[in-house]
Order: structure tokens, then sequence, then C-alpha cells
């Protein structure tokens, strides 16, 4: 079956329909990982956003329910080169073509990504449509034209959950001491859960706008602030809670929570042209020299030159554009990090913040 | 960090000749390493004993020896430059192995040489399968259950434990020469002794089977800082079993999830710190359990390798300059990525293509070998393919192997076609098509051949389409299928062979691409950048794919197109990749935009840095017309990359593609055998009496008429394919049924064969007025040999002086004649005082690089600039060029790769590389190319001789050298009889067969140091092939030519008058243009 995807400049695509059928709208982004699809799909930070995968073939090992990061898929619209007709993988439950019909997820395929990846190189992230049910372009680049923008969207607020719940894994710190920590799902990834309770977290799961009073009346260990989607600024809610909690109580902060981070340490945060999606991003330790190869999922970021530097120290910095991958406050118990050491997909070379948590929470215990 | 300042100079070792397993790969890293070592400043000494390589020119290093890679040679090149540090990784196992010796016998340390790079722990835990496996269980990483062996008692109580089947692995041969697969006892013995006998070290490793496992390699780099990254990962198409030289491999991964593969990436970032590379790139290859995803480690190797070189062309990421880069102490993050200016090296690329490996195989030349794939690599050379699918790659790769076939018409058997698909062999993957072509499931394919279904399902989906193509005629073929056959990788030409042909006749090739043209469906071409677009590409490195938008971006400079060699094969191989960068560089420097096509990822040429642009491509009409198409270039070179190109060359002038040098019309002339005798007879030149034939019956007329024996030969063939000495009807009849089948439209040309002849090679180059004899070249064994195959010395020594002038002129009376402009080859035979030419190639040939590194003058940049349209005049060139020394080539043979093959050499070349030794005598000159080729030439002991009956008075000579010399001479009853009556002693030893312990015996246990032993006749009898396998066994010197004979005579006694001294290239050439006060 035939399906378009129309950009708000009036460029269209048109391939081949897979996954669900119907329409869908968001802003029109690219990933450039290689493999983790399914990660991908189900991380909430892809709410509002239709993503590229730049990998020609995606699909090849299927779906499988350990590599979920959330409850469903959140991506708006998936568009590949070339989707696979069968799932070859030990691991494989279940096909993408049927995963997605399933969570009525609509695809696109059979379309020059490559062309479409340099278009938004170019132009930047565009708001964009992709239907299986009209297909007149024209018509489709008028619907994208009236999506709401991403800048100045609140969507965390639409992802978070309802209500707080304790992580289903259990604490095991490799030694042996736990903590308690209390995590802002502004859209978390599980797997930053496990990787918490990797480093002997308990952790509790609170919605985005839970004060920093009820947080502190349950005195925790230390307090996460998860990624998300959409743009930092309008979560007012949140940059007020983690001003109050800063200084007392030990903050770790991760993508969107870095950038509420930011905001809260009195900085500025400003959209990229077309952000950071991928597994491949090479980031600076400006502590110890070392570069990371991380895995990055952000249209926003946080601006260094608006941060007081004499309270905050930039700790990480992307060496493709010098824009500002971690902080910590020179004297407060608080860092954060724009990319995702949790991984999944990615790289596993940045899993020591989550021991440097670990060792942020001891110290402050003392 | 930055760059290292307490060093100067570094010495460089290559790989050597090219041989199975090791190939121009090894040319790509160390023209990479010297060019980015001397960009930083340091002074580069270079040695490598094969002339054909790019980094032996004289320019990419400040010293270049071509000398023999053996430590003692190395430790006189060490003492003589006094270097500050050693780059032991980007020579391939010949030289991390003989970096290693150095290390190890404290040469290094005595002059103060520091290994860089890798250090000789690292390389030894690497290296020694003990060492490693205790390191991997150390990091809590499996690797195969094994136990290393010394005997083959061991051995069998080992695998009592393991079971069979087992892996048999010999320490320290390249390619996993000597190694198999064993599924029953007998053959587990069988495998375990040869193993046994060919490890230098004699132990094998007896390892549990992990046959039908998935295969991966990960390339990864480091730096002094720690930093580890991934540049490429590669899932092999063939699952364990069949070595990953011989298998069909795909970048990226394509069957890993993510959670898979990052834990092989992590295993793979520990095994580089725990082994302990301290900088530079490893290739580390991994099993995965197809069914529960277990992950075993299967090696690693600590340098830059074949795959690296696949890795650096699939991705744009040069490994080997960057490690070049890491090893004098930059940091990944310190050194900008050449693609995209902005970014640095310390990421991993990742891709939005998917590349396809293929390997070529040369089992036509050796009938008898084993043709079954398995650990021990087999193929010549390879061939990549970029597409935007696996089915766009894979189907181009096929059509760049060149097989003349495709998938639909290779010739399958359908009665065996349970055994083809159980038994992995070259023909594997058109078994597979016809199994599905046949209605057979992508599972029941699975089941047999245990390869990927994902990967059998791309397959199926190309079956799919052809069968739909089927259903049509040209006519009836709908617009939007042919477009997605086009989008699936199918070409032209297997389009017309699946197309329903209309009124009887035949769809040809040109029907399809003009119905396609006028469909307006054409490829765009799209950049390799290392970053799937993510940021702007500065590289021009493109590759071909029917989607919306083209990249290609071509400019509006004067330009000219170099078409390559394409994959390495006998006959064709790192000469002509040598011929096209030469071009390429030549015509950068006069100020051309270059654009190279070629689909050979080992090679210089496809290095991005050779030419300004280059084009990922096979070199099929279809594809190279799709380039000119977009580049519209003003010169395009054919002559250059050997057959490949030139088999296009007649089809590209009609198309109106501008082909610049000799035209191809010449070109075809010399091929024609009734035109050319027609040229030569009205030129008075004498040739063979020769004839052509279309039949058995013409061919049969036509030996009568010129009289055996006749060397009969299919036309348009490099190598010899096919090239036969015949000496009766029986035998020709027996010939023309498997010529013809190695070349359908070509006629058969039989020429006189003549006997006690000797050969030799003129290179000339010519401007259309002027003609320079570049080089002439005696050939040391008699004619009847392939001149691929020969020895061959520079200048020659034995020849009459008119003699020598006669071909001098003759070769400047074809030069006019055929109208050269670019470089000519023309062989020549002497019998009997007469000179007959034998063949005129009016184009590059394999000896141009051994010419231009002899003379100092490099032939095809020369020639290149006069294609384009120069004088030699205006480039310097007026006088015949000029050696002084004495440069002597030598060929290096596979035969220790296919036990059972017969060593004889004969007019089909069977050669895979070459080496060249230089001196100023020939003894020394000859005695330095033996040892490069791997001859061990002894000083002393017992020689065998073993002639026949017309070679007997021709071996006295030798006889009596080798008795003055103090050998001891053992030989057969017939030429002991004969000896003893010269008055030469000689012991007597049993045939084979005769009685015990026969001649054979002696060789394996060591009791005898060299052996002569030519042909009895025809027909080669059983024991002599005996007594040559047991000699390439066992690495005893055997020489099957009188000539070849005396020379390594002549070898010996100058080894044992005087030590071998080295020198390099400049101070060569330095001399010769003092006397010659010519620079070009």
């Amino acid at each position: 079956m035939k399906a378009i995807l129309a950009l708000e400049d009036g460029r269209s695509f048109t391939g081949r329909a897979f996954g669900a059928e119907g329409e869908t709208s968001g802003e029109v982004v690219f990933n450039t990982s290689m493999s983790g699809y399914q990660e991908i799909l189900t991380d909430p930070s892809y709410a509002g956003q239709i993503v590229i995968m730049t990998s020609p073939h995606i699909g090849n090992y299927g779906t499988n329910p350990e590599d979920e990061e959330s409850g469903r898929p959140y991506v708006e619209g998936f568009v590949a080169r070339e989707f696979s007709g069968i799932a070859s993988n030990w691991r494989s439950r279940e096909s993408l073509d049927s995963y997605l019909k399933r969570h009525n997820i609509i695809a696109l395929s059979e379309v020059d990504t490559r062309a479409l990846v340099r278009h938004i190189r170019t132009r930047g992230a565009l708001r964009g449509v992709i239907s299986t049910i009209e297909l007149d372009p024209d018509r489709l680049v008028e619907r994208a034209r009236h999506i709401r923008s991403m800048l100045g969207s609140d969507l965390a607020s639409s992802v978070t959950c309802g209500s707080s719940y304790d992580w289903i894994k259990a604490a095991k710190g490799p030694d042996g001491k736990t903590f308690r920590v209390v995590a802002y799902d502004f859209g978390i990834k599980r797997n930053i859960l496990n990787n918490l309770a990797g480093a002997g977290c308990k952790v509790t799961v609170v919605p985005a706008f839970t004060s920093a009073e009820d947080i502190l009346a349950a005195t925790p260990d230390g307090v996460f602030l998860s990624n998300g989607p959409g743009d930092p600024e309008p979560l007012e809610y949140a940059v007020k809670a983690v001003r109050s909690l800063l200084g007392r109580i030990p903050v770790f902060g991760i993508c969107l929570g870095h950038q509420i981070m930011g905001l809260a340490l009195g900085g500025k945060t400003f959209k990229l042209k077309f952000g950071h999606r991928g597994g491949n991003q090479p980031v600076k330790n400006l502590l110890t020299g070392r570069v990371e190869i991380t895995a990055q999922n952000h249209g926003f970021a946080v601006d260094p030159d608006s941060l007081n530097q004499s309270d905050v120290e930039l700790t990480h910095m992307n060496l493709n554009d010098q824009t500002l991958e971690g902080m910590r406050h020179r004297s407060l118990p608080a860092f954060s990090v724009q990319y995702h050491p949790e991984a999944s997909p990615g790289p596993h070379d940045s899993h020591y913040l989550f021991t440097q948590f670990q060792q942020l929470m001891l110290e402050c215990r003392k | 960090m930055p760059r290292r300042t307490d060093l100067r100079k570094i010495l460089i070792i290559g790989s050597g000749p090219i041989i199975i397993g090791q190939a121009c790969e090894f040319d790509y890293s160390g023209t990479q390493a010297c060019k980015a070592l001397r960009s930083e400043g340091f002074e580069v000494v270079l040695v490598n004993s094969n002339p054909a390589t790019i980094m032996t020119d004289p320019d990419l290093a400040e010293r270049t020896y071509i000398e023999p890679l053996t430590s003692e040679s190395i430790a006189a090149i060490i003492d003589r430059e006094r270097p500050d540090a050693l780059l032991p990784t980007v020579g391939g196992q010949t030289g991390l192995n003989v970096s290693v010796e150095l290390a190890r016998s404290g040469v290094l340390d005595h002059y103060g040489v520091e290994m860089i790079g890798a250090k000789l722990h690292a390389v030894e835990v690497a290296e020694d399968r003990q060492l490693f496996k205790d390191a991997m269980t150390e990091i809590g990483l499996r690797s195969a259950r094994s136990l290393v062996v010394k005997s083959l008692v061991d051995a069998k109580n080992f695998v009592g434990a393991i079971g069979l089947p087992a892996i048999i692995r010999p320490s320290f041969t390249l390619g996993g020469s000597g190694g198999g697969i064993a599924f029953n006892t007998e053959e587990f013995e069988a495998i375990v002794s040869r193993g046994l006998d060919v490890s230098p070290v004699h132990e094998v490793l007896v390892e549990e089977s992990l046959l039908g496992w998935k295969e991966f390699e990960l390339e990864v780099m480091r730096d002094f800082a720690d930093n580890v990254v991934i540049i490429c990962s590669i899932e092999n198409f063939d699952p364990m079993g069949v070595h990953t030289g011989d298998s069909i491999t795909v970048a990226p991964a394509q069957t890993l999830t993510d959670k898979e593969y990052q834990l092989m990436r992590d295993a793979a970032i520990r095994i580089i710190r725990k082994v302990g590379v301290e900088t530079g790139g490893s290739n580390i290859q991994f099993a995965v359990h197809p069914e529960d995803g277990s992950l075993v480690v299967i090696e690693m190797n600590p340098r830059v390798s074949r795959s690296s070189a696949l890795a650096s062309k699939a991705t744009g990421f040069p490994i080997a300059k960057i490690a070049a880069k890491l090893a004098v102490g930059y940091t990944l993050d310190e050194i900008p990525n050449d693609i995209t200016l902005k970014t640095p090296a310390s990421f991993e690329p990742t891709i939005d293509y998917v590349v396809a490996k293929i390997p070529r195989w040369n089992f036509e030349k050796f009938r008898e070998a084993d043709s079954t794939l398995g650990t021990q690599m087999k193929s010549v050379g390879e061939v990549m393919a970029i597409g935007r699918t696996f089915k766009e790659a894979v189907l181009k790769g096929l059509r760049s192997l060149e097989r003349g076939k495709t998938l639909t018409s290779e010739r399958v058997d359908p009665d065996n076609l349970m055994h083809n698909l159980l038994t992995p062999r070259p023909e594997r993957l058109a078994y597979i098509h016809f199994a599905l072509m046949s209605g057979h499931s992508v599972e029941e394919l699975h089941r047999l051949t245990k390869i990927d279904p994902w990967f059998l399902n791309q397959l199926q989906e190309v079956v799919t389409l052809e069968k739909q193509v089927q259903q049509h005629s040209l006519d009836s073929l709908p617009a939007d299928l042919l477009r997605e056959c086009k989008r699936s990788g199918i070409s032209d030409r297997a389009l017309s062979e699946l197309l329903k042909p209309s009124e009887a006749a035949p769809v040809t090739v040109a029907a399809v691409m003009n119905r396609r043209h006028n469909a307006g469906i054409r490829p765009v071409f799209k950049r390799v950048d290392t970053c799937a677009a993510e940021f702007e590409s500065y590289t021009p490195y493109l590759y071909s794919t029917y989607e919306g938008e083209c990249e290609a971006d071509p400019s509006s400079k004067k330009k000219i197109v170099v078409l390559g060699s394409g994959p390495n094969r006998i006959g064709q191989g790192i000469e002509f990749d040598y011929c096209c960068c030469h071009a390429s560089f030549a015509l950068k420097e006069a100020g051309y935009e270059t654009i190279m096509v070629n689909c050979n990822p080992e090679t210089v040429s496809t290095d991005y840095d050779t030419s300004d642009r280059l084009y990922f491509e096979p070199l099929t009409f279809e594809d190279v017309m799709e380039i000119m198409e977009v580049e519209k270039p003003d010169g395009v070179i054919v002559q250059f990359g050997g057959q490949t190109p030139l088999n296009l060359a007649l089809r590209l002038q009609a198309a109106g593609v501008p082909v610049i040098g000799t035209s191809p019309q010449s070109i075809d002339l010399a091929e024609d055998r009734k035109l050319f005798g027609q040229l030569l007879t009205e030129l008075g030149i004498p040739q063979p009496q020769n004839g052509t034939a279309r039949s058995k019956a013409e061919a049969r007329e036509v030996a009568a008429q010129i009289g055996y024996p006749v060397l009969v030969r299919p036309s348009y063939v490099l190598g010899g394919r096919a090239m036969s000495i015949v000496y009766d009807q029986e035998s020709l009849d027996h010939y023309m049924v498997t010529a013809v089948e190695a070349s359908p439209e070509r006629p058969v040309l039989i020429d006189r064969f003549l006997e006690d002849a000797f050969e030799y090679d003129v290179d000339a180059i010519c401007d259309g007025d002027d003609l320079i004899i570049a080089g002439v070249m005696e050939h040391i064994e008699e004619a009847g040999i392939h001149s691929g195959d020969s020895t061959c010395v520079l200048p020659p020594i034995m020849i009459d002086l008119d003699l020598l002038e006669r071909m001098k002129e003759y070769t400047h009376t074809l030069g006019k004649a055929l109208h050269v402009v670019g470089l000519m080859n023309i062989q020549f035979a002497i019998q009997s005082g007469t000179v007959y030419v034998l063949e005129v190639n009016p184009r590059a040939s394999r000896t141009v690089p051994y010419v231009s590194k002899a003379t100092g003058v490099p032939l095809a940049k020369m020639a290149a600039r006069v294609m384009a349209g120069e004088k030699l005049r205006d480039l310097g060139l007026v006088e015949e060029l000029r050696v002084r020394h004495c440069f002597v080539k030598s060929p290096v043979f596979p035969f220790n790769k296919f036990p059972g093959v017969d060593s004889i050499l004969g007019p089909e070349m069977r050669s895979t590389g070459e080496v060249m030794g230089v001196a100023d005598s020939f003894g020394s000159a000859f005695a330095k190319a033996q040892i490069s080729a791997g001859m061990r030439l002894p000083r002393g002991g017992t020689a065998f001789l073993s002639v026949n009956e017309s070679d007997k008075m021709g071996l006295l000579p030798i006889a009596r050298d080798f008795a003055d010399l103090g050998f001891h001479i053992i030989a057969t009853a017939g030429t002991r009889r004969f000896l003893l009556a010269q008055g030469l002693q000689a012991e007597h030893v049993f045939k084979v067969g005769e009685g015990r312990p026969h001649v054979v015996d002696h060789i394996k246990s060591g009791k005898i140091d060299i052996i002569i032993n030519t042909p009895l006749g025809r027909q080669s009898r059983y024991d002599e092939k005996a007594i040559r396998r047991a000699a390439i066994q066992h690495g005893v010197a055997c020489v099957t030519t009188l000539s070849g004979g005396a020379a390594v005579v002549n070898a010996i006694r100058t080894l044992r008058r005087e030590k071998l001294t080295v020198r390099s290239l400049q101070e060569y050439h330095g001399a010769l243009h003092e006397s010659a006060a010519r620079t070009p």
C-alpha cells in the first residue's frame, strides 16, 4: 500500500506503508543508530516525533518483550528504507510488522531516507505527516503546517506516570550498599531504572508534577531526573522543584533531566537545528580527557554561556559540535549529562555515571 | 597527547609478495602509514620485497629497500639506517612475524629500536593460542574449548574429550594454512599430521567445532589515552566453518539485536585492553550461537588486516592511516575525520547502506585441488559492493566478480543439489539461487546451509522478482517491475536472460538498457561519508543505487576516468592496480581531475585519497556507462587495468566514450591472430607458425599443418588461462572440449611451440611518434613456461647483442605500426638465432612496476601523461632507459595451500605474486629473489638430481657445480648412471615404489636440501609429483627446469662467497641518475 510523508516546507516522499494504516504527524527527526530500533520505538522521549532510521534495513531481528524501554511505542511514526519481511533472531517473539500494527504505529518504507536526512540536516527538524489515507501531497503539507511546534511544548506531562510506583528490580549494588532514590518520570526509560537498581538504588518513580516537599518528606538518599520528550522550558513546575532540591539532596539528571537542572541552575536552553540522535556521538569527559562514545537523543541543549561557571563546572563536551554534554555543581551534590549513559540502545562507555551517583549519595550520607 | 617528539626515523615493514591470505590490502595499509607518518614530519624507511606495490615507490619513503623480509636482511637495514622505531602492524602476518623475530633475537634492543603500535608482549598474547585463551578466561569471555598439542597422540587424546567434528589450526601460519575440519578419525589424523608439519613451531590447536554458529568481526581502534572505538561490525553470510577470507561478508551486522551487539562491543573493548594493544587497530572475530546467543571469542589480529582494509573502504574511516598516527602519540580526538573535516576521528562510523564482500577463487587453475571451503583460506581476491540494501549490494558484488555469468546462467548440477548445499564451495550462491528458483523454502535451505534465514530471505525476494520477470517479454515488462528489479540490484544482463524472447530472438542486454533508459530508470550516486549524512561530506566517494537524489555533484573541470582492474586473480593483480594509481597520480599532477572506478576493496586505487573522485562500482558496461552519463569525462583510460577494462573498450568507444591512448582497434588488432599475423608478415617479423580454430576439426587441421608440439589457448585471456602445450592429436581433441567451455565466443589460437627457445619481455612506451625501450627482460626458464611464472632478469645476461638489437628494432616497428600511445609489452622467443614475436600487448603489462622500480622511471605515470597528449620528449624521455644493477623478478606460488596440486610450471600462469632481488651481480640478485620468494637456498648438504633423458647433458655442468661446492649428490638410477659415466660421484636413491627408504622418505626426514627435477615428458609420473609435493610441504628448494637449476647453483655459490648486502632504491637510482643525468 502506498503512503506519503509530507513536510511543512512542501517536500514530500512517497513510499510503501508498513505497520498500521492511517495518518499520523509529528516533528520529523532522524536517528543514526544501526541497531536498537525497538528501544527507540519505545523510548518516551520520542513522543511527538516521526523517526527516520538512517540504517536501511530495519526489523531484521524482530521484536521481543525484554527490549522495550517503556510499556509501548511512543514514536508518532517510523520511516526506513526497507522493513524486513521476516524476523530472524533467537530472542524474537513477534515480527516488527505485527508489533507496529498491534501498537497502531504507522510506518513508511521504500523512500530515499538519505535524501530525507540530508534535507533535514540542511533545513533543520521539520513538522510532517505520514498518511496512508490521504495521498494528495499538497493537502498533507498543509496539515503538516498546522502541527503544534516542538518549541514550547510540554510533552513530559503527557508521558509521565499517573502515580508513583516502586521499580520492580531489586537494588543490587556491587558493594552491597543500597540507597533510596526517587526518580522523576518525565518519560523515563526502563534501562535507567535497571541501571540505578544495578548501582544499589531502590527506586521510587514519581510523576513529573511531584513537589520538592513531597520528595524531601520521604527522605531519600538521592533524586534522579529522567529523560523525556519536548521542550524543557515550559516545565516550570519541574524546574522549580529541582531548584529547591539542589543542595539539599544529591541530584543526578539525564537528558531532559539535565536540561531541567540547567534551567534550575539559572541557565538557558535552546533548540538544536536537528538534534543529536544516534549511538556514535563522541563526548569528551573534560575531567579525565577520555572520549566516550555515547547514545544520544535530544533536540534541545543547555547553553553553557548562560551558566554561572563559577558555580557550575562543565564536565562533558560533544566533540562533533562542541555543545554541552554534562555539568556538575562545584559545591552542591548535583550533576547531569545530556546523553544516555544507560544506553539501550547504544554503547556502554558511560556506565560509570551511575556509580558516580552512588558515590555522591554515599558521601552525602557521611 | 600530541605527536611524540622523541622519534625521528621510523621503519615500516611490508608484507612481501601477494599470496593467498595476504594481498593488496597491505599495500593499501602500508602506503597509508607511509603517507601519514611523512605528513607528520617523520623520516620513513620502508622495506618490502614486492616491487609491484605502491608503497615501494621511491617517493613514498626517505629510504625504500626492496629486500628479503628476513630478520637478517632487516637487521642489516636497521644497522645502516638506525631507525628510532619500528611499526610492525601494517605489513600483515609477514611483517608482524619478522618484527617479533627481530625483537626476540635482541636486534631491536641492540639498536635501541622501539616497537610502536603493538609491543612484543601484546603480539605474543594475541598470536599464541594458549596465552590468548587464558587471557580470555581471565576477563570472563568464552573461547572454544581447545588444546595446543605438539604430537598426534596428544591430539587424539584431547579429541576423545571434545568429540568430532573438530577444528585443527596450525600455529603461526598464514590464512590458517594447513588447517581444516575433521569429521572422522581418519581425516583428523591426516589434518593434524599435516598441521604439525607446516607449523613453524610444530604445534596445532585442536578445537571444539562451532560449525554453523553465526560469525562476526569487529574492527577496533585504541589510542594511548585508552580511548577505544569500534569502526565497523561485519557479519559473515557463511556461518562458522568457512574461513572469513572465503566467506561472503556483510557490513554492518544485520541480525543482532542492540543488546547482543553491545555485549560483543564490550567484549571487544575488554579484549584489546587485556591483550594490551596500546594503539592502532585490531580485528576480533566472534561466534554467536544462533539459538541461544552464546558468545565465543575466536581470535584477534593485533594489527591491520584484510578485514580492516574492508572496514576502511566500507565506512570511509581509514584505519591504517589513523593507526599510524596513533602509534606516534596522537589520540583519536586530535585527528580530524577526513570526510566531514569538522568532526574528529574519535567516533564510530554509522552507515546508511549495506556493504557486501565476495571472494574470488581460481580453482580452474588448480584442477586437482579440493574446492571445499573450510578453515584454510583459498580465495585469491575479492570484490566489495555497496548498495542501499543487502540485495543490491550482493548482486552488484556478484557482477563485480567478472565471472562472465549471472546467478541465472551459472551452471549447477541439479543431481548434486543437496550435496552442494551441505558442503560450501565457490558455487554455493548459485546452488542456493537454483534451489530457491525450484521452490525450496528458506527454512529448508537454512537447515542445510546454516546460513541465517534473514540472508536467505533476501535472496528469496530476489528470486520472487526474477520469477515475475520471467513471465514477461521486454515489451510487456511493466516499468514498475523493472524499477523494482533495478532497486534490488538485478543487472540489465540478468534481466535479458530472464525475459521471454520475443519472436524467437533472444533479448539483448542493449535492448534492456534502452528500455530502461527510455523509462527514465537510471541510478543515482550516493556518498560514503562515515556518518549517514548527519554531516556534510567533502570527499566524493560514491556508489550507485536506484533512489531519488543524486549526490555525485560532478565538476566542470577537465577530467579523466581511470578504469581499474577489479578483483585480484591469478594473472591480473596488484601490478595493474599500481598502474591505475600511477595514472591517477600523474594526471592529477598534470592538472586534471582524476576519477577512479574500481571494486576491489584491498587496493590503493580504492583509497578515497588516491584520486579526486572515487566510484566504488562494478566494472561492467552497464555500471561504467552510468558513471559516464553523470561525469561526461574528457578521457577514459582502459589500458592500465588489465583485461577488465579492455573487455569494455570497444563497446565504450562505440557508445561515444572518449577512450584515450592506443585505440581500442589497435589493441583488438594485436589480439586478432589473423589480422596480427598479416601485419607481422607485412612487416617481415617472424612469428611461430600459427592458426586459429573454432572447432575440433579445424584444430586438428591447423595442428597437423603446423606440426606438433603446439601451444593452444583461447583468445582474450590474461595469465595464460587454459593455455596448454599439446603433443598429439588425442590431447588436442581433449583440450578443444575444455577450452571451448572456457571461452565460448572466441576462437582457439594454435601456435607452433618453440622447444628449447628462450623468452624475453620488452616493455616500451610510445607517444605515437617516438618510442622508448624501457626494459628488456630475460626469462630464466626456457620457453613453455608462462611469462608470469618465469623468473626474469633485467638487463639480460646471456643474449647476443645483435639479437638484442633486433628485438628493439622489432619493438620500434611494431609500436609505430600499431600507433601505440602509451605502454606496450612484447614477448619474444629466440630459437637458433631467430627472434620470434610471440605476442604484443599494446597496454600496461604485469612487468611495468618491476621495470619502473629498476629504471627509476615511473612508466605508468609517463604513459598516462602521453595518453593525455604530452610528448615523451617534453617529459624528458629521449633515450632508451638503462639499468646499472641486476634486477631479478621471481614468482611466488600458492601450492602450499593446495595439497595434491602438482607444482610443475607450464604455460598456464599459477603464481599469485612476485618479488624482486636487486644487487650488483646476477648471483646475488637471484639469491635475494629466491630468498624473498620463500625458497630455502642451502649453503651445502645433499642435492637430489633427477632429470629426463634429453636434459642429461644439460645437467652435467650443474652437477659439477654442486660437486665443486661440496654438495653430496644423490640420484635415481638413470641419472646416477649418467653422472658416474661422466666421472661424478652420486649415491643411489630409490624412486617411490622401487624400495624404501625412497626419495620422498628422504625429503620428509630432512635428508635432502635441494632438488633438481625436470619432468619426464608430457605426462608427469606419479613419483615426480610426490617428490614435488613433499618438497613444498617440507620447504625443500625444488627446481623443475635446467636453466633454473643453473641459476640456483650460481646463487648458492654467491651465498657461500659473500654476505648479501642491502641498499635502498634511492641509492640505486641516485647512482643511475648521476650517470644518465635524466630525471623526468
